[in-house]
């Protein structure tokens, strides 16, 4: 539905595309970082694609792949009723990738969760604070080597016996892969 | 009576005077048909509160219907929802902030004990950090059983002794603690 | 006198010292987390000149409880109670939207009396959501009688769903393939009464509402958001369509039975707070015929896909089939296994349009799961339409707007 855009923007933009594809019915480009502000700007203001609603922004965690970190732009047409899905690549030795909210002021808060869930910093923007964490925390938790469990308190918690019940790895132990960011203590932080 | 024997008394109501015992009956009996409600509110629970203040699960008829947003007026601290850890030192300051006597009732599992949220960002259970009086569970718990709970807690506050004035220690506050990060601006 | 001494005295003459402006400071008041006015917990930080608000900052993550990584821990039917949570006064619309996402991944189509339920399910919590909002802003505004209203006629509806699903709001119905229960006897002859009696109610509220003066003088005008702001900051939904952009997944992109059943989208114009008050009324009136429609063409037939490899098989073959076993032992113990690859699929919640982006790896637990939550783009937009309007504006622009905080802070 929407593969007229994609062939329409790998057009333009020939050197920053690095592969499309069209999966389950959505299509999806993936281009460089560097083009990254010149291809949301093309797609929200050409009038054949009109990409004007920004859709979400999330990160995933290909912690076994060389770049980690995958940014996924989704973008909409109220007008043209298509959509467009914009991937790009980082690696965790750079985490940075240039901000959007020039263009679409309603990205604001999804790379303020990109940044506090996953440690990608946009350059561009004064203020890079974090959005559901509280700024004591460290680490960024949604990294696939941040322990679920890794509980930071605030204030100092009564001595109970923590019980395990829960899904998922144990109190203590971390999935076996490399551990990227430094490991936060399990007992609750009193500063 | 307040001399140090060293025989175990069995009934409470035999270690205090007549006169302290009926006027711990009467303020007990008034104080649990008048309870004035902080509701700590956060999550889903909050949809079930919402319900029983409705006119169908009617909490007015035990007498609590009326919400304090203030904690200084309140005396029944209702934590409704999961507390997270961000939470934390809030519901730990509103706490220190109620004036004596109060309870506190922990309103849904999440609240009891984290419920499912056993992960970085959820208090596992609110008795953590403050002390609880009745424990509500459910996911939401159904409105019979919040009334359930607020009967339980009825006939706790009715059981226990109120005397005409207190002479205890007043408690500790956050002030005294040391913790002055948390009294300027909350968690930030 | 000299030309300079003209002008001193007439600067330092009566007149233009009474004129002259008095500097003044802002006052920073802290709207807290644990505030009457803030559903869910939201701590906003608003800087006041007299009643003027010059500044608005909200700040959010008091009720993060890890949906993202939880998810990543369980399996895929595991996360469904995660999912309720989000949006939980409108728990169905998350969870088959959430199975609608895990269905397209995987290829499956479901049967058609599944999608008969799960639109009917989607609708009645649809109704209970526009219910609370409404009951909600009226009662911040002082009017408690139509939230009484309000919450009475939710809890008539939440009897229904409760007797259909078996919780009132968190209800973690529907599996991959179809939905796991079927409508029980008489639920139908049932809904219809309710809605009957949920009209009514409905109506009442609208009287008491709609045209009163001290409502329309608080609404009207305030909370202003134009069709071009909106769509930049991404907002979908009432709030999109107050403003007068016509964009409503069910009628752009139907899913289930929407192309077959006749409903009307309402827009506004304004795109002010009454706009967004008066569409909700609009779209409790077509939810109603929408369910009515449903029952009116629904068929008998199974309700759940028949492959194994996606739903437990029926209790007689696991007690008495060697496959049956497997294959419930398999699915509980690992999981269903979902092929690799990646989703973006997308329905109408009452808020707006809900998105849930999958990745998964081909194993039994999601490797990503990440909720588009309409709230979070409505609330960033928050400080755009409040800046410039004095403080008693927030709450109805705060209300009207419908965030959820299970959804926002996930």
């Amino acid at each position: 539905m929407s593969e007229k855009a994609l062939r329409q923007v790998a057009e333009k933009f020939p050197e920053a595309v690095l592969h499309g594809y069209s999966q389950h019915g959505d299509e999806t480009l993936v281009i460089k970082r560097e083009a990254l502000v010149d291809v949301l700007q093309y797609c929200h203001d050409d009038p054949g694609l009109q990409l004007k609603l920004p859709a979400s922004l999330t990160c995933v965690d290909y912690i076994d792949e060389k770049p980690r970190f995958e940014l996924v732009y989704t973008l909409y047409s109220v007008t043209l009723k298509h959509r467009l899905r914009i991937k790009v690549r980082v690696g965790e030795e750079d985490p940075e990738v240039p901000t959007s909210i020039g263009i679409y002021r309603g990205m604001d808060y999804w790379e303020r969760y990109c940044w506090d869930m996953y440690g990608i910093r946009f350059t561009g923007r004064e203020d890079m604070r974090r959005l559901w964490l509280y700024e004591e925390f460290e680490g960024h938790p949604l990294r696939k080597d941040y322990p679920l469990r890794g509980r930071q308190g605030l204030i100092p918690e009564r001595d109970v016996r923590d019980i395990f019940r829960g899904p998922g790895p144990g109190p203590g132990s971390v999935p076996a892969s490399r551990a990227a960011t430094p490991r936060p203590s399990q007992l609750p932080v009193i500063k | 009576m307040s001399s140090d024997f060293s025989m175990i008394t069995t009934r409470r109501d035999e270690a205090e005077g007549f006169f302290q015992r009926m006027v711990s009956r009467g303020l007990g009996w008034a104080r649990k048909n008048s309870l004035f409600q902080y509701p700590f509110v956060t999550a889903c629970c909050g949809m079930e509160f919402m319900t029983i203040s409705g006119a169908r699960y009617d909490i007015a008829r035990f007498g609590a219907e009326f919400p304090r947003f203030s904690p200084r007026q309140a005396d029944l601290l209702m934590v409704v929802g999961t507390v997270n850890l961000k939470q934390a030192p809030i519901l730990k300051r509103v706490y220190d902030q109620m004036a004596e006597p109060k309870w506190v009732v922990a309103f849904g599992v999440c609240a009891s004990s984290g419920g499912f949220y056993d992960n970085y960002a959820v208090l596992q259970g609110i008795d953590r950090i403050i002390p609880v009086d009745v424990y509500i569970p459910g996911c939401p718990p159904r409105p019979e059983q919040v009334l359930d709970g607020l009967i339980l807690l009825q006939e706790k506050i009715a059981s226990q002794s109120h005397p005409l004035v207190d002479h205890g220690a007043p408690p500790e506050l956050t002030a005294a603690s040391g913790r002055q990060d948390l009294l300027a601006g909350g968690s930030r | 006198m000299t030309k300079q001494q003209d002008n001193l005295a007439g600067e330092l003459s009566r007149d233009s010292i009474l004129d002259a402006q008095i500097p003044s400071k802002t006052m920073t008041l802290n709207m807290g987390p644990s505030h009457p006015a803030s559903h869910g917990t939201v701590r906003f930080l608003v800087e006041l000149d007299g009643e003027t608000i010059v500044k608005i900052e909200p700040e959010i993550g008091f009720l993060h409880r890890g949906f993202e990584k939880s998810c990543e821990n369980v399996t895929w039917t595991q996360c469904l109670p995660y999912t309720d949570r989000l949006n939980y006064v409108s728990a169905l619309c998350n969870n088959f939207g959430f199975l609608n996402a895990v269905e397209k991944l995987a290829q499956i189509e479901i049967p058609e009396r599944a999608k008969f339920i799960r639109t009917i399910g989607a609708e009645l919590h649809r109704i209970a959501d526009h219910l609370t909002a409404t009951g909600a802003t009226a009662m911040e505004l002082g009017g408690f009688t139509a939230f009484f209203y309000a919450i009475e006629a939710r809890d008539l509806i939440w009897d229904r769903v409760a007797e259909l699903t078996g919780a009132r709001l968190t209800t973690t119905f529907g599996r991959i393939g179809g939905v796991d229960r079927d409508l029980p006897e008489g639920w139908i002859r049932k809904v219809k009464d309710t809605l009957v009696r949920v009209a009514e109610l409905r109506d009442e509220i609208s009287t008491m509402l709609t045209h009163n003066r001290i409502f329309i003088d608080r609404m009207r005008g305030t909370g202003l958001m134009t069709a071009d702001d909106a769509v930049n900051y991404g907002f979908t939904g009432p709030a999109l369509r107050a403003a007068g952009v016509d964009y409503d997944v069910r009628k752009a992109h139907p899913y289930w039975v929407y192309d077959r059943v006749d409903f009307g989208v309402p827009l506004g114009t304004h795109g002010d707070n009454y706009d967004r008050y008066y569409i909700r009324l609009d779209e409790m009136r077509e939810s109603d015929r929408i369910i009515r429609q449903c029952f009116d063409m629904m068929e008998p037939g199974p309700i759940i896909i028949d492959d194994w490899r996606y739903v437990l098989p029926p209790k007689p073959h696991v007690y008495s089939s060697i496959e049956g076993v497997i294959g419930h032992f398999k699915l509980i113990m690992e999981g269903i296994e979902i092929p690799k690859g990646e989703t973006y699929s997308y329905t109408e919640s009452p808020n707006g349009e809900l998105g849930w982006y999958l990745v998964s790896d081909g194993s039994g637990r999601p490797y990503k799961v990440h909720c588009r939550a309409p709230g979070i783009q409505l609330l960033g937009g928050l400080e755009h339409m409040l800046t410039g309007s004095i403080l008693p504006d927030f709450v109805p622009t705060f209300d009207t707007i419908n965030m959820i905080g299970g959804e926002v802070e996930q």
